[in-house]
C-alpha cells in the first residue's frame, strides 16, 4: 500500500459547461453567503446559549443551505447540486481536521508541563510521586525498535530484491499476497505470536526485550518489503542491461548497481516502518510489560517502553495522581515528536540522497 | 535488438556460467521470500498450539465458569460493534475527503492536506486513547444524554446514558478518525487514477463538476473504496489500545452504544488481561486471540482480492 502522495490527477478545470440559462452567481458569492450563512449560525447558538460546537454546527448546516438555496434560484437544479456537493465535501475534510488539531492541542496543552531535563535523565526507580522520568523507556524503547529493525530490514529487503531481481511465478504472487495480508495483522496478535514462541522455547516465565522486538518485527518486515519493492521497482532497466552487457554477474549488478541508485527511497521507506511501529503499545504491553529501573540488556529481563510507560501513567496513578498524569502526556508527547521527527527525517532523505539525474 | 531468423532465447538459458555468488545471493533472497510465509504460517501454528488447552479445557475452568463460547461470544460482538460504527462513520467521510483533494482543492496545496490527512495515520492509537478518554469522552456526554432521551426507541440509544462518555459510541468514533486516513489514501489513488479521457468526456458533454464524478469518477473507484473501507475493518478490529484506554467495558453481551455497561472487544479484552492472566487464563485470551487473527485475516483477503482483481482490470486500460 502506496502512502506516496498522489500528485493531482491532469485536468479538472472546473469548467461550466454550456449552461442553457447563462446566469451565473457573482465569483465571490457562494463564499459570501456560505460565511453569511455561518454568521447566521453564530446568531442561532448565541440565542440558545452560545457554545462553539453549536456555533459550527449550525453555521455549517446554514452556509450550506443559503448556497444551495442562492444557486438553485439563479443558476438551476444542476449547478446548485454541483454546489451542494462542493460545500459537502469542503465540510468532510473540515470535519477530519478537527480531531487531528484538537488531538495535537491537548497533548501540547498536557504535555508541556513535564518537558524538563529531569523527564530525559531520570528513571522511575523508586519514585512514587512527583519527579521521575522516561529516561528508562526512551532507552527501551530504542533497543527494541533497533533490535526488530536489525531483524526486519535484512529480510524485508531480501524479500523485495527476490520479488523484483529474481522472482516469478507462482511463489512471488503468493508472497506478494501475504506480505500484504500480513500487512493487517493486528499488533495485539503479533504480541501473542511472541509470547506464544518464546513461551514454547524458554518456559513460562521468560521475559525480554527481545520478545518485542520479535512481535514488532512481525509488523514491521510485510512495510519494509513493500516500500523497498515499490523503490526498486523504480531502478530503470537499462542500468541493468548497461552492467550485464558488461559482464557483471547479478549479485553484483544488484549490490553495486540497483541498490545504490534506490538508495534514498530504501532509506525513506526503513525509516517509514521504523514510524510505523515505534508508537507500537499493545504487543510491548503483553510481552516485555514495565520495570521503574534501568535495563537496558534486550535478552534479559524486563523493559520499560516509551508506550507502555504512558499507557500505565495514565491508568494507574498512584496516590499523587497529578504528576503521575503529568508524565503520562509528556511521555505521549514524545512519542508524538519521535514519529514525526521519523517522518521529517524520510522527507529528508528522499530529497539529498536522491540518484543525481546527470545531465 | 538485431532482427535474426532464429528465435531469441531467453536471456537466463543463453547464460553460460552460474557462479556460486550469484547462487548465494538468489538463494538468500528466495529465502528470506519464503522465511515470511513461514512467519505467517507460524503466527497461526503457535497461537493454535496455545490456543489448544483452552479449546479443551472444561467449561468451569474458563474464566466467567461458562465455556468458551460463552466468553468469546460477547467480546466478538463488541469488536464487530464498534468496528462496523467505525466503518460507517469513516466511510463517506473519507471518500468525501478523498474527492476533495483529488477534485476540489487547490492544486498547489493538495499534495500538502494529503499529507495532513495521512499525519493522521502516524499518531501512535495509545495517544488516540489519550485524547478519546480525556477530550472525546467529556465532549459526547451532551450527545449522549441527548440520544437517550430522543432515540431511546433504537435498541443502540436504550440508555441510560452514560456520564463519563466512556462508551461504545466514543470508541467508534476514534476508530473513525483512526481508519480515516487508511481508506482515504485507497480512495485517492483510484480516485486519480480516472482515465482523462472519461472525465474530459463528462465534462465536454456538459456535466457539472459533480455530475462528472457521478459518471465517471465514482463507478470507476467504487472497488477501490471498497476495498479501502475492507482494510480500514480490519485495522478497526485489530485495534488495541484506544479502545482498552476508552471503553468502560466488560459488560455481557449489549448492542447499546450509550450505556456505561459495553461489551469489552477481543483486543482490548487481551491487553487489559494478558498481565496478571496465569495459567489457563492465558490460553484463554490467546484462543480469543486465534478468533481476532481468522477474522481479521479473513477481511484482510477479501480487501486484497477485491484490489488484486481491480488492478487486473485496470492494467487492461
Amino acid at each position: 500500500m502506496s502512502t506516496a502522495t498522489q500528485s493531482a490527477p491532469g485536468i479538472t478545470a472546473p469548467q461550466q459547461g454550456p449552461v442553457r440559462i447563462d446566469r451565473r452567481l457573482p465569483r465571490f458569492a457562494p463564499l459570501g453567503l456560505y460565511l453569511a450563512g455561518i454568521a447566521l449560525g453564530a446568531g442561532l447558538s448565541a440565542v440558545t446559549g452560545f457554545s462553539v460546537t453549536s456555533t459550527v454546527i449550525y453555521g455549517v448546516v446554514l452556509g450550506t443551505l443559503a448556497v444551495y438555496a442562492a444557486s438553485r434560484a439563479v443558476e438551476g437544479r444542476r449547478k446548485a447540486t454541483d454546489r451542494l456537493v462542493t460545500c459537502l465535501v469542503t465540510t468532510a475534510f473540515g470535519i477530519a481536521m478537527i480531531p487531528l488539531v484538537s488531538l495535537v492541542y491537548t497533548v501540547l496543552d498536557k504535555g508541556l508541563a513535564r518537558l524538563d531535563a529531569d523527564f530525559f535523565s531520570m528513571s522511575m526507580f523508586r519514585v512514587v510521586g512527583e519527579g521521575g522520568g522516561a529516561y528508562h523507556a526512551i532507552f527501551g524503547t530504542v533497543i527494541i525498535t533497533a533490535v526488530a529493525t536489525l531483524i526486519s530490514v535484512p529480510i524485508g529487503l531480501f524479500t523485495a530484491i527476490y520479488l523484483v531481481e529474481y522472482g516469478a511465478g507462482r511463489l512471488k504472487r503468493a508472497i506478494t499476497f501475504f506480505v500484504d495480508v500480513m500487512t493487517g495483522i493486528p499488533s495485539i496478535v503479533a504480541g501473542l505470536f511472541a509470547f506464544a514462541l518464546f513461551t514454547l522455547l524458554f518456559g513460562n516465565d521468560f521475559r525480554a526485550g527481545v520478545m518485542g522486538a520479535v512481535a514488532l518485527s512481525v509488523l514491521m518486515i510485510p512495510v519494509v518489503v513493500r516500500s523497498c519493492e515499490e523503490v526498486l521497482k523504480l531502478v530503470p532497466n537499462e542500468l541493468r542491461e548497461a552492467s550485464y552487457a558488461l559482464g557483471v554477474p547479478k549479485w553484483r549488478t544488484v549490490v553495486k548497481v540497483v541498490l545504490p541508485t534506490a538508495v534514498a527511497g530504501l532509506g525513506t521507506g526503513v525509516t517509514l516502518s521504523v514510524a510505523r511501529v515505534v508508537g507500537e503499545t499493545a504487543p510491548l504491553l503483553i510481552t516485555v510489560g514495565l520495570i521503574t529501573g534501568t535495563n537496558l540488556n534486550p535478552f534479559d529481563g524486563r523493559m520499560a517502553t516509551l508506550p507502555v510507560f504512558a499507557y500505565y501513567q495514565l491508568t494507574q496513578p498512584g496516590t499523587a495522581t497529578q504528576a503521575f498524569l503529568d508524565r503520562a502526556w509528556t511521555a505521549a508527547l514524545v512519542l508524538i515528536i519521535l514519529v514525526m521527527a521519523l517522518n521529517v527525517v524520510a522527507r529528508l532523505i528522499s530529497r539529498f540522497f536522491a540518484p543525481k539525474t546527470g545531465l | 535488438m538485431t532482427a535474426t531468423k532464429t528465435p531469441i532465447e531467453p536471456s537466463s538459458q543463453r547464460r553460460a556460467v552460474r557462479r556460486p555468488g550469484d547462487r548465494i545471493f538468489a538463494g538468500g533472497a528466495k529465502g528470506s521470500g519464503i522465511f515470511i510465509l513461514i512467519v505467517l504460517a507460524g503466527v497461526a501454528a503457535f497461537l493454535i498450539s496455545e490456543a489448544v488447552p483452552a479449546l479443551t479445557a472444561s467449561a468451569e475452568d474458563i474464566p466467567g465458569g461458562e465455556g468458551l463460547a460463552s466468553y468469546v461470544g460477547p467480546l466478538i460482538l463488541g469488536t464487530l460493534l464498534g468496528a462496523v460504527l467505525a466503518l460507517l462513520v469513516a466511510t463517506p467521510l473519507a471518500v468525501g475527503i478523498a474527492l476533495y483533494i483529488t477534485y476540489y482543492a487547490p492544486r498547489r496545496i493538495a499534495a500538502v492536506m494529503g499529507y495532513v490527512i495521512d499525519l493522521l495515520a502516524a499518531i501512535p492509537s495509545v495517544v488516540y486513547g489519550f485524547w478519546g478518554l480525556a477530550v472525546l469522552a467529556p465532549t459526547l456526554v451532551p450527545f449522549h444524554v441527548w440520544a437517550a432521551d430522543n432515540l431511546g426507541w433504537i435498541p443502540f440509544f436504550a440508555g441510560p446514558a452514560s456520564t463519563s462518555g466512556r462508551t461504545m459510541l466514543t470508541v467508534g468514533l476514534v476508530l473513525a478518525v483512526m481508519i480515516l486516513p487508511i481508506i482515504s489514501a485507497i480512495a485517492r489513488e483510484v480516485f486519480s487514477q480516472v482515465p482523462a479521457l472519461h472525465r474530459e468526456a463528462a465534462l465536454a458533454l456538459g456535466a457539472t463538476r459533480w455530475e462528472m464524478i457521478k459518471m465517471a469518477v465514482l463507478p470507476y473507484g467504487k472497488s477501490g473504496v471498497i476495498a479501502g473501507a475492507m482494510l480500514g475493518l480490519g485495522r478497526a478490529l485489530g485495534e488495541t489500545m484506544a479502545v482498552a484506554i476508552i471503553l468502560s467495558g466488560g459488560a455481557g453481551a449489549t448492542v447499546n452504544l450509550i450505556s456505561n455497561s459495553n461489551p469489552s472487544t477481543i483486543a482490548s479484552n487481551i491487553a487489559l488481561r494478558f498481565p496478571e492472566a496465569t495459567g489457563i487464563g492465558v490460553n484463554t485470551l490467546i484462543a480469543s486471540g486465534l478468533v481476532l487473527f481468522v477474522i481479521t485475516l479473513a477481511v484482510n483477503m477479501i480487501a486484497r482480492w477485491i484490489v488484486n482483481r481491480r488492478a487486473d482490470f485496470s492494467g487492461a486500460n
